[in-house]
């Protein structure tokens, strides 16, 4: 029911039935409207139960929206707005909400107290697993995933100012204010759709005018400031090191498929006033958790903003002299108040109503709503009928986010709270109801104060002019649960009661951590934002320790539920990793070649043509063009390091194991590089274009590992040298052109032409492409006769084309990667596939690469006892016996009568092939004093993939073993 | 024989527009890396000056051509001869450039870079080395609703597909 009628309706559905709703408010307060008090059903023993709040720490009214892969689960239906055709359901009800099956747990609830689980279900132990668990997490639990791809929009976003104001109440309004009108850059963030807080939900004045009139012209105010900026339906979920504070924005409205449904905000503020208000805590009685049993604050809230009435005959049990606005409220609205019950016997109470002092709460009646209660008075009860309880503990301070940085709050006696440790989150002071100061008068003083503070130590000129308002005391008897028998819940939404706290006391979990685990009170979504302190207090009592002894648990981020979507927003799809493409990539994915990924770069894999049925196929023609023909293939993702100074050579010398200083300008030396342990971290080739200027070349896994390598070796190691590295890799589209019609090829895309004299084996130089100025370097990664060619990156998509379509004319073409590795390993070529970390150039059979002539990174490590030697494993190549017998990678070496069990193992594969070339099955690998054993034939077996083989250890060097080809 | 036909890194790429925010591509003509050699910053801000009108810019600031991009390093927007002062080396074709400019560019970056950018903090001419997305980019404001963000050759379309996500979200709001 509502008080007046709405100005607009839109239509929504809670559990299938159309409903009518104003847009925006919360759907909570639509439930209401429509008379609908059964919301959910309890966590574990499945309670009806009803709305209880009016704010993010609802812990009954939990429901999913949507339905699909979009279902969102546990959504709090007082932050939910009402929208056209908005969809909610009901959770861990079955098969209705009203009907709930396993509300028999309820009937048993004796058997289900904290830790019975834990007791009951521990034998056989493999059943704890398979069986127990399941069937419980199925019986318990809130909303469920669809377990589909979630196809919503989330983001992230960044933003920086000056002050950050948490909340947007009172004492948050009057900071931003202050702090706007001095000048400094504000962000306001408060949770709600609408600010002002408390003056949106009290009937009172400010500055002389009612409360709501006041906030829409401070907020007029603010939007008028450029220095200033509102967040609404924005949480701040966390405060974290140097001013960093998580926030989570709900965008609200209609959804598409471009418009975010949350934003994950991370805001750097120099300094934060946290105006975080309280939250009114409940009491516990027996039975309070049913239906139409609400906080008396939400009452006020739904009575007084949203205009709905959320009973006929309300009923008011509190502890302080806060509750009683909500008499008065409901008086002034029209609501008949049934009665208002003060636990205190001093109570100052006086309203045209029943009143009981000194009275308590002690029975509830009603299955799906409330319909009465019964108190006891003057030593004798008396049951009262009502449909609405609103019940009012107090108020607990929100400091949560002054203990995200380890901060204790202090407890203060006389206000029944934890209040915040000031300096608890360096640069972020508390102001409002958050620090103790309840009235509004209050509110606004101190909101007004420390943004004055802030603006003055920021040097700007604030006058903290604060309005009139209500300035009437709190007054608070602590009143934690109330005697005798019946469940009496504190963690509703987990469905903890105080005889499972006493539970744990009596089992000795007695610190509150202990008891928070025992029991999993402060567990559930809400994190015990309206538990913990009642259920700390019942902890105090039953071990005898007042509340400042028990401590409070630890508070954590985040504040609020923050969904993974959000805070890994735009790392889905695409958004997982940057894409790096080769100037060729549009040329390659024309002619339909698979792309496999190489760190973030896309390589070709094969290019399939007509007929083809397999890679193998592609791959054995692809290797037969570079053999027989010529071959291209796209090198640019290998790692170039332009490395220019008068002491770039000296450089070299120190990194590489072999010596650089003694390569002519004109010539490339091939170089292995070693980490600090001695262990290969890289090699490749390293051309001298100039007396101080060379170009260093890595594989392509290692290009950003060795460019920091050599930083750190300027920066770190060797700051005497002088010499400068920069990476080049982006800046040139480098193809290799292998094979013996490799000069032929190039030279129908050179300016000039090549020959064995101007262009040896291993010489490198500018040369002239197309009329574009490129490098040329002889090197070879085939064993053929071949070139790499280097033109800036803007001509590359152009220069494959051109080199690929020559290249078929001559009876060759593109190659991939499986054709690159399948050449490389006939030639027994490393990749990281050897040098995968914890080889050695001894391992490698490069043990003569490291210059005895000067030192180098990784020289004196490498030559540490048990790094040489009989006893390593060395590389050695691996041949099948039987020509149909594939090999694979990754499989252990034995002697060949031995068992394939680990203590035998004498060696593993790396890489493996089969070679078109050599019709046969090749593996390279590494082998125990392998060296010294080629001819000798050996067991391969693959336990994973259940192969044995036999293989015939041999040189790592299958074909052409003098290098003729290259050099030819 | 015919010469080389040349693509920029975002061609078939850019323009894109959504809302208040448009991206273009820049295409420099000419791009050189200029890192000083041991106690030559001065001789090589001076020999600079007489090229192309400017020195070498402060850190994280750019003046004329001339950008600082990183430890001892600038980008020059001109090829220069330093004859043994710096390293130079041509970076032309090394780097994707962009300009992204209009009232939500700078909604649009929030999104995606982590750093201040506030109008007052970050001001014409000033430059970021930083991240977008997953990206190490170099950011220049370069009018008051205006950036130019530079990134590896490579990774452009995954630049332009991250403005394009985000420019969408600021709009769609």
């Amino acid at each position: 029911m509502r008080l007046h009628a709405p100005e607009s309706t839109v239509t929504f559905t809670f559990d299938g039935r159309k409903l009518k709703g104003v847009p925006g408010e919360p759907v909570s307060a639509a439930l209401l409207a429509n008379g609908i008090k059964l919301v959910a059903r309890s966590f574990k023993y499945h309670r009806p139960r009803g709305v209880m709040s009016a704010g993010s720490e609802e812990q009954n009214a939990l429901v999913t929206v949507g339905h699909g892969a979009q279902a969102e689960p546990n959504l709090r239906a007082t932050t939910l707005e009402v929208s056209e055709g908005l969809e909610v359901s009901s959770q861990n009800a079955w098969p209705s909400l009203r009907y709930d099956a396993l509300a028999v747990n309820d009937l048993v609830s004796p058997f289900l107290a904290a830790g019975f689980y834990y007791k009951t279900f521990m034998w056989p132990r493999s059943f704890w697993e398979k069986l127990y668990e399941p069937v419980i997490r199925r019986a318990a639990g809130l909303g469920a995933l669809s377990g589909q791809t979630n196809p919503d929009t989330y983001e992230k976003a960044f933003a920086f100012c000056d002050v950050l104001v948490i909340g947007a109440g009172p004492a948050g309004l009057m900071a931003a204010l202050t702090a706007g009108r001095a000048g400094a850059d504000v962000i306001l963030a408060d949770e709600d759709t609408a600010m002002g807080g408390r003056l949106l939900r009290e009937r009172e004045d400010v500055d002389g005018k009612p409360a709501g009139a006041w906030v829409t012209e401070a907020l007029a105010e603010l939007d008028a400031m450029p220095n200033v900026r509102r967040m609404t339906r924005t949480t701040v979920t966390g405060a974290y090191d140097q001013g960093t504070y998580g926030a989570v924005e709900r965008l609200g409205g209609a959804p598409s498929a471009d418009k975010p449904i949350e934003c994950f905000w991370r805001i750097v503020a120099k300094r934060a006033i946290l105006c975080a208000g309280a939250l009114e805590r409940p009491i516990a009685f027996p039975n309070n958790d049913r239906p139409g049993i609400m906080m008396a604050s939400a009452v006020r809230a739904y009575v007084n903003r949203w205009g709905v009435v959320p009973g006929k005959r309300v009923t008011i049990f509190g502890n302080n002299d806060d509750a009683h606005r909500t008499a008065a409220d409901l008086v002034a609205a029209g609501i008949k108040v049934a009665a208002v019950i003060d636990s205190r016997d001093d109570a100052d109470i006086s309203g045209d109503y029943p009143i009981y002092t000194g009275a308590q709460v002690i029975a509830t009646k009603g299955r799906h709503a409330l319909q009465s209660i019964t108190i006891s008075h003057n030593g004798g009860t008396r049951t009262i009928q009502t449909d609405c309880l609103a019940m009012s503990g107090g108020w607990n301070l929100t400091v949560h986010l002054t203990c995200h940085m380890n901060g204790r709050p202090k407890w203060r006696e006389d206000i029944a709270s934890f209040v915040p440790t000031p300096e608890s989150i360096p640069g972020m002071v508390t102001a409002g109801a958050c620090n103790g100061s309840f009235d509004t008068a209050a509110c606004l003083a101190e909101g007004a104060a420390v943004a004055a503070e802030i603006a003055d130590d920021f040097g700007l000129n604030a006058k903290a002019t604060v309005p009139a308002a209500d300035h009437t005391a709190y007054s608070v008897t602590p009143l934690w649960a109330v005697p005798g028998k019946g469940r009496k819940w504190i963690d509703f939404q987990n469905d903890v009661h105080v005889k499972d706290i006493k539970l744990a006391a009596q089992e000795n979990f007695r610190s509150v951590e202990h008891m928070k685990r025992y029991t999993t009170q402060g567990m559930a979504p809400d994190q015990g934002k309206s538990s913990n302190v009642v259920a700390l207090a019942v902890l105090a009592d039953a071990t005898g320790r007042g509340i400042p002894e028990t401590g409070t648990t630890t508070f954590r981020p985040p504040y609020v539920p923050v969904s993974i979507a959000a805070m890994g927003a735009g790392s889905q799809g695409k958004g997982f990793a940057p894409e790096r493409f080769t100037t060729s990539h549009k040329a390659t994915v024309a002619r339909d070649a698979p792309m496999i990924e190489a760190g973030l770069w896309y390589r070709p894999s094969y290019f399939p043509q007509k007929g083809e049925t397999h890679w193998q196929q592609s791959c054995d023609r692809e290797v037969g063009y570079v053999r027989n023909a010529v071959g291209v293939c796209d090198v640019s993702t290998l790692g170039k390091i332009d490395i220019q100074g008068p002491d770039a050579a000296a450089l070299l010398d120190f990194v590489y194991t072999n010596m650089f200083s003694t390569v002519k300008v004109g010539r490339v030396r091939y170089g292995l590089m070693l980490r600090e342990d001695g262990h290969v971290m890289d090699d490749g080739t390293t051309a001298r274009l100039g007396e101080q200027h060379f170009v260093m070349t890595t594989t392509t896994a290692a290009a950003g590992l060795v460019m920091r390598h050599l930083e750190f070796v300027l920066q770190v190691l060797r700051p005497d040298l002088d010499a400068k590295v920069i990476s080049i890799t982006e800046q040139w589209a480098q193809f290799a052109v292998a094979g013996p019609q490799a000069r032929a090829l190039l030279n129908t895309v050179l300016d000039q032409e090549l020959n064995d004299e101007s262009w040896p084996f291993m010489a490198c130089g500018e040369v002239s492409v197309a009329g574009v100025s490129g490098r040329l370097f002889r090197i070879s990664f085939s064993g053929e006769h071949a070139y790499e060619v280097a033109v800036p990156s803007r001509y590359g998509d152009n220069l494959f084309r051109m080199l690929t379509a020559q290249a078929e004319v001559m009876g060759g073409g593109p190659y991939g990667m499986e054709a690159l590795n399948v050449l490389r390993i006939e030639k027994g070529f490393i990749t990281h596939a050897e040098i995968h970390g914890r080889t050695t150039a001894f391992d490698i059979g490069m043990a003569r690469m490291i210059s005895a002539k000067k030192d180098c990174i990784g020289k004196s490590a490498a030559a540490r006892p048990g790094l040489l030697g009989e006893g390593r494993q060395q590389l050695v190549g691996l041949r099948a016996k039987g020509r149909d017998h594939a090999l694979t990678a990754g499989a252990h070496l034995f002697e060949r009568q031995a068992a394939a069990i680990r203590v035998n193992s004498q060696g593993y594969t790396t890489s493996v092939c089969y070679s078109p070339t050599l019709k046969t099955h090749l593996a390279l690998g590494f082998l125990e004093n392998g060296r010294a054993r080629h001819g000798e034939v050996i067991k391969l077996r693959d336990h994973l993939r259940d192969i044995t083989e036999e293989v015939e250890v041999c040189d790592p060097v299958f074909f052409d073993p003098t290098g003729g080809r290259a050099r030819g | 024989m015919a010469k080389l036909i040349a693509l920029t890194p975002c061609a078939g790429l850019l323009p894109i527009a959504h809302g208040a925010a448009e991206v273009t591509e820049v295409v420099p003509e000419c791009l050189v890396s200029v890192a000083p050699y041991a106690g030559q910053n001065k001789a090589t801000s001076a020999r600079l000056k007489e090229q192309v009108g400017t020195g070498l810019s402060a850190v994280n600031r750019r003046v004329g051509g001339v950008t600082w991009f990183g430890h001892g390093t600038w980008l020059v927007a001109a090829d220069v001869a330093l004859d043994g002062l710096a390293a130079v080396t041509d970076q032309s074709d090394a780097w994707a450039v962009v300009e992204i400019k209009g009232a939500g560019a700078t909604d649009v970056l929030a999104r995606l870079v982590p750093v201040d950018l506030r109008a007052q903090v970050f001001k014409k001419n000033h430059v970021a080395k930083t991240m977008l997305g997953h990206m190490s980019v170099a950011i220049v404001r370069t009018g008051p609703d205006a950036f130019e963000i530079m990134v590896m050759r490579s990774m452009a379309q995954t630049l332009v597909h991250d403005l394009d996500v985000a420019m969408r979200g600021v709009t769609a709001r």
